[in-house]
């Protein structure tokens, strides 16, 4: 039995949070820089120029990426051989959200009850995932989404008829409808099986991974490749100005499902794809 | 084509205007998101003064980060324009010539660009760090209790856009 104490957790949180919002991961950053030397059309090239140039005073001069520096999403897998001491470890996690964005210079982005609509004032709470896993470490994955995208993400209770084709359909239906909504380039995360809730879990699951890392089904990996394909023939392009840049990715994460049901979760992500990762 | 235009906004400047420029705003514009015109409308509708006089006047659609010591304002990308659908018609009428924001646009904001000569400017979502260096002073001036989305008066030099609704209706995400 492994001891962690939750002042190990409030400051990695604090720190991931910070770190996401300042610098893009490299397998993100690298695909914009390669996409500004590959587009074509004119507008869509000047709008990469941009993003490239902003990460790089993003970085250097210490200001947000996006000023949407996001709903805080924490995915945390816990050893099954860890005990966990000093405070609950709920408000161990919103802690460090609250100092990370305050210590960070992050925007405080959510309000308290969805109706009445007042600033929490430190953007907490945050989502949390908790996962229970084999073994005395604890994984924590932070990743602050922004809504400009979060907005055009949508689920779709396909019908076992609709097979693999209705997939692509609503992969593709979801990325028009959102159009120069979310961002675009954008990464897409998808969803595919399970029920109503763990479609949607799967989908946001599936932006937080590398995105030069496929799916270990090979028929997945063949399906991501395929819709970005597809997504970025639609002349979308950056900023929904045109051009062959609409998608950085799709990333596909799957599930067991009832034999009545396909449930089909996609959730966009802009081009801001944060998400960071640390074994405690 | 690129043009550079300066604030005040007038009616005479956006008929020059086409989708598809680019365009460098120079001059003081007004920043609101979702609660404050929220605030604005029911001002309108309440036949009360405005906390700002939006005539001939830009408003851009966005919330920044915390600026930290010795930068004028944090990160100050747009957010997504169409959320703000439902009020802009009551601010146009109420003289505002040119918004920025990005993304699409609802038939009623297009028809009462239309009629009362206004231009929808997109910039790069997504470029906050980038846009922020173009604005030389924030002060916020009204609904300060709104935090990020108070209205803050803005002076920029040279901020890129693109014009994507011009006040004909021509609109280049409609390609």
């Amino acid at each position: 039995m492994r001891t962690v104490h939750t002042d190990t957790i409030i400051k990695a949180i604090k720190e991931m949070c910070i770190e996401a919002n300042y610098i893009l991961s490299d397998d993100i950053s690298d695909r914009i820089i390669q996409a500004e030397s590959e587009e074509t059309n004119i507008i869509g090239k000047e709008i990469l120029g941009q993003l490239v140039e902003n990460m790089k005073i993003a970085k250097e001069d210490m200001i947000p990426i996006c000023q949407d520096t996001g709903m805080t999403t924490v995915f945390i897998k816990i050893g099954q051989d860890v005990h966990i001491e000093g405070m609950f470890l709920e408000d161990a996690v919103n802690e460090g959200i609250r100092q990370g964005y305050d210590e960070g210079y992050l925007r405080k982005s959510v309000v308290g009850d969805p109706i009445k609509r007042v600033n929490t004032g430190d953007n907490t709470p945050g989502i949390i995932h908790y996962e229970i896993i084999k073994g005395e470490d604890i994984i924590i994955t932070v990743a602050p989404k922004g809504f400009g995208s979060e907005n055009m993400s949508r689920v779709y209770m396909l019908k076992p008829a609709d097979g693999i084709e209705g997939v692509k359909e609503a992969v593709i239906e979801t990325v028009k409808l959102a159009g120069p909504n979310a961002c675009p380039p954008v990464v897409v995360g998808v969803g595919i099986g399970g029920n109503f809730e763990k479609c949607t879990y799967l989908a946001k699951k599936a932006l937080t991974r590398n995105i030069n890392t496929p799916s270990q089904t090979e028929y997945i990996a063949e399906l991501e490749k395929e819709l970005l394909e597809k997504i970025n023939s639609l002349d979308i392009g950056p900023g929904g100005l045109g051009g062959k840049t609409t998608a950085l990715a799709v990333n596909i994460e799957t599930y067991p499902t009832h034999i009545a049901g396909l449930p089909v979760a996609v959730n966009m992500c802009c081009h801001v794809n944060r998400h960071i990762s640390r074994v405690i | 084509m690129k043009r550079h235009i300066d604030t005040p906004l007038t009616k005479e400047k956006v008929k020059e205007i086409n989708a598809g420029d680019y365009v460098y705003i120079t001059g003081t514009i007004y920043t609101a998101r979702d609660a404050a015109h929220l605030r604005m409308y029911d001002s309108i509708n309440n036949k009360k003064e405005l906390p700002v006089n939006i005539d001939n006047q830009i408003i851009y659609y966005l919330g920044p980060t915390p600026a930290r010591e010795g930068q004028v304002i944090g990160s100050a990308g747009p957010t997504t324009s169409s959320r703000m659908d439902k009020y802009t018609p009551a601010l146009i009428e109420r003289g505002m010539t040119g918004m920025i924001g990005k993304g699409k646009r609802s038939k009623e904001v297009i028809e009462a660009m239309k009629k009362n000569t206004a231009v929808y400017f997109a910039a790069v979502g997504g470029a906050g760090a980038l846009l922020s260096k173009c604005i030389k002073s924030a002060e916020v001036i009204a609904y300060d209790d709104l935090g990020t989305e108070a209205i803050r008066k803005l002076y920029v030099e040279n901020l890129p856009v693109i014009a994507v609704i011009d006040c004909k209706g021509n609109n280049i995400y409609e390609r």
